[in-house]
């Protein structure tokens, strides 16, 4: 089967993503080979749900959006794998978080990973996964030249294999 | 999140990105791709449904750990179990984000253009 991409989106934000085609200097192909077997790799997750700590971490900055619609908060949150989901927060002003929020594994499965770790299917996962609020200025600045290096940075400290990014 | 990913992968660290818009994913050239027809906020599928999560992330897995070649592109075969109409309205939000109401207001003829 081939998934309808635009199925659940209103029918006027389509022109907003169809066809808007490359992103400016990013055309060639990039790879980096998957080198281990699945069962000895170590396993990150990435979800741009918006999802922090609740009570322990800053929200992501909706006030600052609410008055410059155009900018959403380009900074990112480390979300320790064993967090109980009555501890995760989101904040994001484009979606109805009330499922997240009921069970946070359906954008950033940590249970369910750690479960197929305890399976052997997967060899390990970081101690620690990565969250940030997808909304984003349409240059991507702030990712590009701080978000960015910086999860790369974290993904190093962790010893990740391999990053899975679920987009809210 | 495709652009992202690609950020990640010319650093090194090999990714997947698990979305409802596959084909934006391979315009923006994401390098592994899982689409998923699924609403907004749900990219592993419903609330408290550990089968559908599982089979979403063991697909997200066998692509990231086999695909062969860049842009690999593989869509899983799950019905939302939902009706359509309400699951368009329910991942909404339940307030207009900041940017649509930017957009409506500006398309909103002004007073003064509006009387005769």
């Amino acid at each position: 089967m081939i998934v309808d991409s635009y199925r659940f989106l209103p029918r006027s934000f389509r022109p907003m993503y169809e066809g808007r085609g490359l992103f400016p200097g990013e055309e060639a192909p990039v790879w980096a080979p998957f080198e281990k077997r699945l069962a000895t790799a170590r396993i990150a997750l990435l979800s741009s749900a918006g999802i922090y700590i609740k009570e322990r971490q800053p929200s992501f900055d909706l006030e600052r959006e609410q008055s410059n619609p155009e900018w959403g908060d380009p900074s990112w949150r480390s979300i320790p794998a064993d967090l109980g989901a009555a501890d995760i927060a989101s904040a994001h002003l484009h979606m109805n978080d009330d499922d997240i929020r009921s069970d946070p594994e359906i954008a950033l499965p940590m249970r369910l990973l750690s479960e197929l770790v305890a399976e052997g299917e997967v060899g390990s996962a970081t101690s620690e996964h990565l969250s940030v609020m997808g909304y984003q200025d349409r240059s991507l600045e702030g990712w590009q030249k701080e978000t960015a290096p910086a999860l790369v940075a974290s993904l190093r400290d962790l010893q990740a294999d391999g990053l899975i990014l679920a987009p809210a | 999140m495709p652009v992202l990913a690609r950020w990640i992968e010319a650093a090194g660290i090999p990714t997947v990105v698990v979305t409802m818009m596959p084909a934006v994913a391979e315009e923006r050239r994401a390098p592994r791709i899982v689409g998923v027809e699924f609403p907004y906020g749900h990219a592993f599928g419903m609330p408290g449904d550990r089968n559908m999560q599982r089979r979403v992330l063991e697909l997200a897995l066998r692509v990231l750990a086999g695909a062969k070649e860049f842009g690999t592109r593989v869509d899983i075969d799950i019905e939302w179990p939902v009706p359509l109409r309400d699951a368009y309205r329910a991942w909404q939000p339940k307030e207009a984000s900041p940017i649509v109401r930017k957009l409506l207001e500006a398309l909103r003829p002004r007073n003064s253009e509006a009387s005769p």
